[in-house]
Order: structure tokens, then C-alpha cells, then sequence
């Protein structure tokens, strides 16, 4: 089965995101600080930092890349993930917290709150957490992709509306009242299942989740794109009304894919919030979705691994160039990129590689079988 | 005859205002040495005749001594006003001075009361119409019935109609609440709070004394109910003027994208920076104009209008020619290339002229308010919002009647046949990207009126300019017109219910679910230009 979904870019992906689950974190706990190897704890949380973000770009390639639907909003799923998470996490903080309240977090207790509010029950309980991680996102996901398809809302204006809903959603938790903490958001998390967030244990395994979790994703991406459901997709993407009247009922595959989409970007949510240490509204900013489908652009559109590699490479870039004297030309560098990108390299990095090597495969094709003069097949 | 008699009594009467303040003068100093013979009576004396002399330093002296800054000194005999930072002042002259040994002019509690008195009847009566408006409107709300005398004197001289009607509710809130005052009174009373018809009155009127006549007691009833549906009444046009006020910012901002992207299809992201380099060149205008020549000041705006269409319109063009025109039919696209656009735009300003707030001064004429009934109407908003409708006008007629519009028309409309009447559709998607930009140029100008100036202006306006746009119908500028006032109204009309964010989210939460409805807006397009 897996031999059937993967090609050999996923094979050599899936192959870098096992080696570094186990690289990694050997590295990190059993060199010595002094080491040449010795991989530094805040190197192995900035790794997993990107590895959430290559989640998360990979939920907006399956929709982009596959469906053809551009959100302009999918950190919302993002932050809602891990707003999910921070829950939890604030939560097991207990009376550990500045004013040692038995349930209410710190700001609950400096916001004057008298009780828990209804929708932070069960975050106690760790599966109750998770169970939300995915259920939030894929219910909002769902209510507004039922509503959007439906009505045929696609394209630019399904673009501008998904952000409209994330600047919603930004405008509603940057409130105190909304109970999510405010502009603060949630932080000064202590323990998850029990074992210190802190801990270098607990961030290598972390690590090694996000890998598992980036790993499982792509895998289950992948089947869904080379299945008949993904040609479905495609179809949507290239011809959306040829599909419908082929007798397609194309809002339903554009559902399904928004929402496993919207889980996906949950859970990297959810991953990333542990690992930073803090969540806040700033993560429902427009720009921040935005940046997320250039690091898709970048990658290649449609490529999967290349939306991955888009997420690594411009995240890269920029903890590289926003610190010391180019930081405040970073802006001017990224806005270059969008620009750049989608100027000269309409496929993105893997999408021109592979264009260029089914280029070259066709004409030694075509150099062999020459009377035949067969038509080079581009890549997509 | 009647005329010889006009001129003797203009003699009598300049006679009678000569004489009066030297007379005055006289008592006035008198009575200041009436301080410093320290008995409770001379005090008392001297305190009354300072309330009547009618000195413009009466109301110092009566204040300070009040305050316990007055002070004397016996040799020689002198009254000194301690000020706040110490000092001392003659208490006749106002002018600085240094006693020796000074003491405090004491006072007990029947004195205090006649100082409360002659003060407030000081200021009632004082020259300045400003201190006798506030002193009016002290009265009216302590009520307080010693003052009556006072006021009725006041209301008798009193010649400003705006300061006359204060005394007038004053009075009548006094005698509203006094015991002993008529039935008749009263009820005039009632008729000129019902008349005031604001939020104090219906406060009075609500809370009369229990022992208040039946008849009153109705009177008063009716008034609050008048007042109140009369007060809710200009609540709701209050509301509709900021609605209407919101709705042409929001126009303004957005009636550029209604061209780059209703009529040309490109999804401008860096429209937003448009607004804000137009904002930006109000502030370089008015810079300079503060370095150079300060008395262009009122100009500015004049000045800077023009110079913003060129610059955004410039830029626009720019963006154009080096960039969409390579992503058209690509819309997802120029989305991103936009947005990037965006970004170094934003740096590139916040590089030139520093991440923070930019002031940016209002021209006389467009600063300050006046009122129409119980509505409150700035000038910098009533001319916000006829700029605006003089824009949209111009550019529709602009559109409608020029040759450079009637050939926008044909290239958005049929780029093919345009292209082959002989039209250059390159040259004409660059001027029409550059006017959607110029006029978003424009729109800064006016926007730095009463919005921040910085690098951030354009990002808070881009998804409110979007959300008009796709509200509205793409492709139509009427439907960005009733889009943008919708919108403008929508949200003024829900913040009282809501607050401002709430009621933010909820315009946006119903604009997603209004697409629904009608996924290309309000005024869609029909037919085949639907689907191009």
C-alpha cells in the first residue's frame, strides 16, 4: 500500500523525517554539551517548530495544491488547535500559578472571573484536549465549508471570506471577556501528561511526535491524492463545473478535504503550542495565514513535500535574517519572495525540479523513439 | 422731541456708566481694608460689597478668601492673594508682591455661606458670557435656591440668548425643587425642562420632591415621555450620522479596490499601502509647508490631494507594468504578488520615516463641531464624507463621460475586440490600475484626518475595503456605494447593542453568511460577464 502512494520524493521525505526523529534527539540528549554533534535544546524545539509549520502547510497544500481552494485563513485552524492545547496545558498548571487558584487560571483570577467558564470544562482530562484539537477546527471548518460550497462561494471571493473569518476570530480573542486570556493568550506552562514541558526528555519527544505526526499526514495526504478521491480533486481544481456536470457532487470532496485539512492544521497547532510556550491572537492575523500559503508557493503547489520544504526553507530564512543586521530588511526580503515566486517560479522549488527532470526524461524518450515523436508529459 | 429725549438719556446713561465705576472703585478698595481689621462683621461687610462692586477682581478676591489664600497685613494696611505656587499677589492690583508677616483672612461657618453665595452670584453675573454659561449650569445642577435673586437679576441683564436660556432652565430647576413656589411656577417650570429635553432634564423632571402638586407631578410625567421618545429620536439620527460617517471611510478606501478589483479583477493586496502612501504624502506636504511657509497651513490638504493621486497613482502603475500584467487571468496569484508588493511597501516606509505615529495637523476649517438639534456633527467628518460622495460622482461620471473611460469600459469588458478597434489594452490596464491606485491616494489624504499615519494604516482598512467590495457586487461602483454605507450604518447601529469589536465580528459573521445568499454580492453581474 505504501509502496503504491509513494514516489520517490516521498520516499527520500519520509525517510529525512525518520532519521531525524531518531538523529535528533540522540544528538540532543546522550552528546555532551561540548560535542561538535551536540544538538542545543532550543535548536531541537525551533525544529519542531518548523515541522508544525510544515503541518500546517501541508493541510493548505492538500486543499490548494489538490482542490484548488485557497484559504486565507487556515492559521485560524492552526490557533484553534492550539488554543485547544493551551487549554489543557493551563489547566494542569493546578495552583502552581501566580495567584494559586485551584481551577481558575492566573487570568481568570486577574480578569475578576468567579467561575470557570462553561467551554474550559474537561480540559483537565488530556484526551478530552486532544478529542478538541481535532473536533474544533473540523466543526468550524465544516459549518463554513457547508455554507461556502454549498453556494458555490470559490476562488477570490472564498479567499477574501476565509479572511474575513480569521480577523473575526482575531478581533474576538484578542477580548478579555472571550475568556481565552486576551492579547496575552495562554502561557507559563508546566507540565503535559504529567512530565515537565520544559524538560529536554519532554521536548525530544516532542520532537519526535511532530516527526510522527508531519510523517503520518503526509502519508495519509499522499494516499488521498493518489487515490481516485485525489484524481476527483484534481478534476475540482482544474474544471470545477465540468466535474459537476459529470455528476460529481464536488461540494462534498471540497468538504471532506476542508475539513481533514482543517484537523490537520489543528493538530500542528496543537504540537506547536507546547513547543513555543505560548499561544495568543497575534496566531489569527491575516498575515500570518497568508505567509503560510507562500511557504506552499515557494515549496511548489501541489507537490506535497514541496509544501513542506517551503515551510522549512522560509521559516529558515527568516529566524536566520531576523536577527542581527538584516532584520530590517527581513520584510523586504519576504515580500521579494512572493513576488519572485510567483513571477518566475509559478511551480515552486520541487515543481520546477520535477518539471525539469520529466523535461529531460521526455526528450531521451523522444531521442530514442524518434519517429514516434512522443509528447513530453509535463509533471504535476 | 422723541429724538432730543433718545439723546439726553444716551448722555444720562454714558454719565451714569462713568461714574458708576469710579464710584465702585472707591467702595471696592474700601472694602478690601475692611480685612484687615480681622472681626467676623467687617468681613461679612466687605464681602458683600466686593460681590456688588462689579470689580473684575472680585471674583479673585471672594475666591481666594474662600480657598483661605487671602491674607493681610496691618502695616501697612494690605490684602494679598497667595497663588498656587506660593507667591504673593496685591489683592487690588493683582500684581506681585511681598508682605511682611502676612496672616490669613479667617473665616466661620455663617461667613462661609455668604462667600458661597456672593461667588456664585459673582460668576453669574461676571462680564466673561463663558463664566456666566458655567455658572448657569452649576445652578441648574445644585439647585441650589439662594442663587434665585441672583438669577433673576442675571436673567433680566442678560442679552446672550444662549447664556439667557442656561439661567432661564437654571431658574427653573431652582424653583422645581424650592417648597414654598407656586403651582404656576412649577408647571412653567416643567415646560422649559420639557422644553431643554436633554438627559438632565429627564433626570429632574423624574425625581421631583413628593411633596410636588398633582398637577406638576403630570405635567412632569408627559414631559419625560416626550422628552424620552424625543431623545431616542436623535439618538438613532446621531447613529445614522457616524453610520453614514463610517460608511464614506469605508467607501473611500474602498472605492479604489471597486476598480482594480471590481472592474480589472486583480486582487490588489497592496491597495491598502495605497492609502497609506497617500496619507504619507499629506505629511511630507504638510511638513514642508510647516518649514517653508506656515500660513499655507490651511492649504495643505488642497495641495496634497493632487500630489497623492500622482504618487499612488504612480506607484500603481508601476506595480502594474512590473508585475500583474505578467498574472492576468491568474487572480489567486496576484494575490500573493500583491501581498509581497505589500510587505516591502510597508518596510520600505517604515525604513523612511520610522515605525511610529506621524501627526498630521488639521486645517483650521476642518476642526471643531457644531450642533443641529441633539446631533453633534465635526466639521473634519461632514467634509470626509462630501469628499467622498464628490469622488465617487467624478469618478462615475469620469467613467461614464471621458474617452479614457469609455475605453476602460471596452477592455474590461471585451479585452479582445477592444484590442482589435484599435485600443492599446496594455496601456489602458496600466492608467485604469493607476486611477483604482490614485484615488486610493486620495482616500489617504483624507484618512490621515482622523486616523494614526503609520506604516500599518493600510492593513486596518484592506479587509473592510474587500468586504464593501464583495458586499457590494464586483464590477459595480453603485454597489460599492450601498455596500460601504451598508456596511457603515450595519455596524454603527449594532456597537450600542454589541460594542465596537462584537459588533465588528458580527458584520463580518453576517457578510459570510449574506454570500451565501448571493455569492457575487449585492448588485451581481448577470449574463456572460459573469463567469470571465
Amino acid at each position: 500500500m505504501i509502496t503504491r502512494t509513494l514516489d520517490r520524493g516521498g520516499w527520500i521525505f519520509i525517510s529525512i523525517l525518520i532519521a531525524a526523529a531518531i538523529i535528533v534527539p540522540i544528538l540532543n540528549i546522550a552528546t555532551s554539551p561540548s560535542s561538535p554533534l551536540h544538538i542545543p535544546s532550543y535548536a531541537v524545539a525551533l525544529l519542531g517548530k518548523y515541522l508544525c509549520y510544515a503541518l500546517l502547510a501541508l493541510s493548505i497544500d492538500l486543499i490548494w495544491g489538490y482542490a484548488g481552494i485557497l484559504s486565507l485563513g487556515h492559521g485560524a485552524f492552526f490557533a484553534l488547535g492550539g488554543y485547544a492545547m493551551g487549554m489543557y496545558l493551563m489547566r494542569q498548571i493546578g495552583t502552581r500559578g501566580v495567584y494559586a487558584h485551584p481551577t481558575l487560571p492566573d487570568f481568570m483570577v486577574f480578569l475578576n472571573y468567579k467561575q470557570l467558564p462553561w467551554f474550559w470544562y474537561g480540559f483537565d482530562m488530556f484526551w478530552f484536549a486532544a478529542l478538541m484539537v481535532l473536533l474544533v477546527p473540523g466543526l468550524l471548518a465544516f459549518v463554513f465549508g457547508w455554507l461556502a460550497f454549498r453556494s458555490r462561494v470559490t476562488g477570490v471571493y472564498l479567499s477574501i471570506i476565509t479572511q474575513a473569518l480569521t480577523y473575526a476570530l482575531m478581533l474576538g480573542f484578542f477580548r478579555n471577556d472571550f475568556g481565552f486570556g486576551g492579547n496575552n493568550g495562554l502561557t507559563d506552562f508546566k507540565d503535559i501528561l504529567g512530565f515537565n514541558v520544559q524538560a529536554q526528555g519532554t521536548r525530544a519527544a516532542l520532537f519526535v511526535l511532530s516527526c510522527v505526526a508531519l510523517g503520518g499526514c503526509f502519508l495519509l495526504c499522499r494516499a488521498i491524492v493518489t487515490s481516485k478521491l485525489g484524481k476527483v480533486l484534481i478534476g475540482v481544481r482544474d474544471a470545477e463545473s465540468r466535474m459537476r456536470f459529470l455528476g460529481y457532487r464536488v461540494e462534498s470532496y471540497k468538504l471532506f478535504v476542508f475539513v481533514l485539512s482543517a484537523m490537520m492544521a489543528g493538530v500542528a497547532g496543537a504540537l506547536y503550542v507546547p513547543q513555543v510556550g505560548i499561544i495568543n491572537p497575534g496566531e489569527f492575523a491575516p498575515s500570518n495565514s497568508i505567509e503560510a500559503v507562500i511557504w506552499v508557493a515557494v515549496g511548489g503547489r501541489g507537490t506535497l513535500t514541496g509544501a513542506a520544504l517551503g515551510a522549512f526553507i522560509v521559516n529558515y530564512a527568516k529566524t536566520t535574517f531576523t536577527s542581527g543586521f538584516l532584520a530590517p530588511y527581513w520584510l523586504f526580503m519576504l515580500g521579494g519572495l512572493f513576488v519572485i515566486v510567483t513571477l518566475l517560479m509559478p511551480r515552486g522549488i520541487v515543481g520546477t525540479f520535477r518539471h525539469w527532470v520529466a523535461q529531460r526524461k521526455a526528450k531521451k524518450d523522444a531521442a530514442k523513439a524518434e519517429p514516434n515523436g512522443a509528447q513530453p508529459q509535463a509533471a504535476e | 422731541m422723541t429724538f432730543f429725549r433718545f439723546i439726553a438719556a444716551g448722555i444720562f446713561l454714558l454719565a451714569l456708566s462713568l461714574s458708576a465705576p469710579i464710584a465702585r472703585a472707591q467702595d471696592f478698595a474700601a472694602a478690601l481694608a475692611d480685612f484687615t481689621t480681622d472681626s467676623f462683621s467687617d468681613t461679612e461687610k466687605a464681602v458683600t460689597t466686593i460681590a456688588t462692586s462689579g470689580n473684575p477682581r472680585a471674583a479673585d478676591v471672594i475666591q481666594a478668601l474662600q480657598d483661605g489664600r487671602l491674607f493681610f497685613t496691618t502695616e501697612p494696611k494690605a490684602v494679598f492673594i497667595r497663588t498656587a505656587d506660593g507667591k504673593f499677589a496685591d489683592a487690588a492690583t493683582g500684581q506681585a508682591a511681598t508682605p511682611a508677616s502676612p496672616r490669613p483672612v479667617r473665616l466661620n461657618n455663617r461667613l462661609r455661606r455668604s462667600v458661597d453665595a456672593a461667588l456664585g452670584g459673582l460668576t453669574l453675573l461676571s462680564p466673561d458670557a463663558n463664566k456666566r454659561l458655567e455658572a448657569a449650569i452649576s445652578v441648574f445642577r445644585s439647585r441650589d435656591a439662594a442663587a434665585l435673586p441672583t438669577l433673576d437679576t442675571a436673567i433680566a441683564k442678560e442679552t446672550n440668548t444662549r447664556v439667557k436660556r442656561a439661567l432661564t432652565e437654571a431658574r427653573a430647576a431652582v424653583i422645581l425643587f424650592k417648597t414654598d413656589a407656586s403651582e404656576t411656577d412649577k408647571l412653567d417650570a416643567v415646560a422649559v425642562l420639557r422644553a431643554r429635553g436633554d438627559q438632565e432634564a429627564k433626570a429632574l423632571l423624574s425625581s421631583l420632591p413628593a411633596d410636588s402638586p398633582t398637577n406638576v407631578k403630570t405635567a412632569a410625567q408627559s414631559a419625560v415621555a416626550a422628552i424620552e421618545s424625543n431623545l431616542a429620536l436623535w439618538a438613532t439620527a446621531q447613529n445614522a450620522w457616524y453610520g453614514i460617517s463610517l460608511g464614506s471611510v469605508l467607501l473611500l478606501a474602498a472605492i479604489g479596490l471597486a476598480i482594480t478589483f471590481g472592474v480589472m479583477g486583480v486582487i490588489n493586496m497592496a491597495h491598502g499601502e495605497m492609502v497609506m502612501l497617500g496619507a504619507y504624502t499629506t505629511f511630507v506636504v504638510q511638513e514642508i509647508i510647516r518649514t517653508k511657509n506656515p500660513a499655507l497651513f490651511d492649504y495643505s490638504l488642497l495641495i496634497a490631494l493632487p500630489l497623492a493621486f500622482c504618487v499612488a497613482g504612480l506607484v500603481g502603475i508601476a506595480i502594474e507594468r512590473g508585475v500583474i500584467r505578467w498574472l492576468y487571468g491568474r487572480p489567486l496569484e496576484t494575490l500573493l504578488a500583491t501581498w509581497g508588493i505589500s510587505l516591502i511597501l510597508q518596510q520600505a516606509v517604515r525604513t523612511q520615516f520610522g515605525p511610529t505615529n506621524k501627526e498630521v495637523g488639521n486645517p483650521s476649517w476642518m476642526s471643531g463641531a457644531f450642533e443641529v438639534g441633539g446631533l453633534t456633527i465635526t466639521y473634519n467628518r461632514l467634509w470626509i464624507v462630501c469628499f467622498t460622495l464628490a469622488v465617487f460622482v467624478g469618478l462615475l461620471a469620469m467613467l461614464r463621460f471621458s474617452r479614457i473611460g469609455l475605453e476602460m469600459r471596452a477592455v474590461t469588458q471585451n479585452r479582445a475586440m477592444a484590442a482589435s478597434m484599435g485600443i492599446r489594452t496594455g496601456r489602458i490596464d496600466a492608467l485604469t490600475f493607476g486611477l483604482g491606485s490614485g484615488i486610493a491616494g486620495i482616500a489617504g489624504v483624507a484618512l490621515s484626518q482622523i486616523d494614526n499615519v503609520s506604516p500599518n494604516l493600510g492593513q486596518s482598512y484592506i479587509i473592510d475595503s474587500f468586504m464593501v467590495v464583495v458586499f457590494g457586487g464586483v464590477g459595480n461602483l453603485w454597489g460599492t456605494l450601498v455596500g460601504a454605507f451598508t456596511l457603515g450604518i450595519a455596524n454603527k447601529f449594532l456597537e450600542p447593542f454589541a460594542g465596537a469589536v462584537l459588533g465588528k465580528i458580527a458584520i463580518l459573521v453576517l457578510i459570510i453568511l449574506f454570500i451565501q445568499k448571493r455569492p457575487r454580492g449585492l448588485f451581481a453581474l448577470k449574463g456572460r460577464a459573469v463567469e470571465a
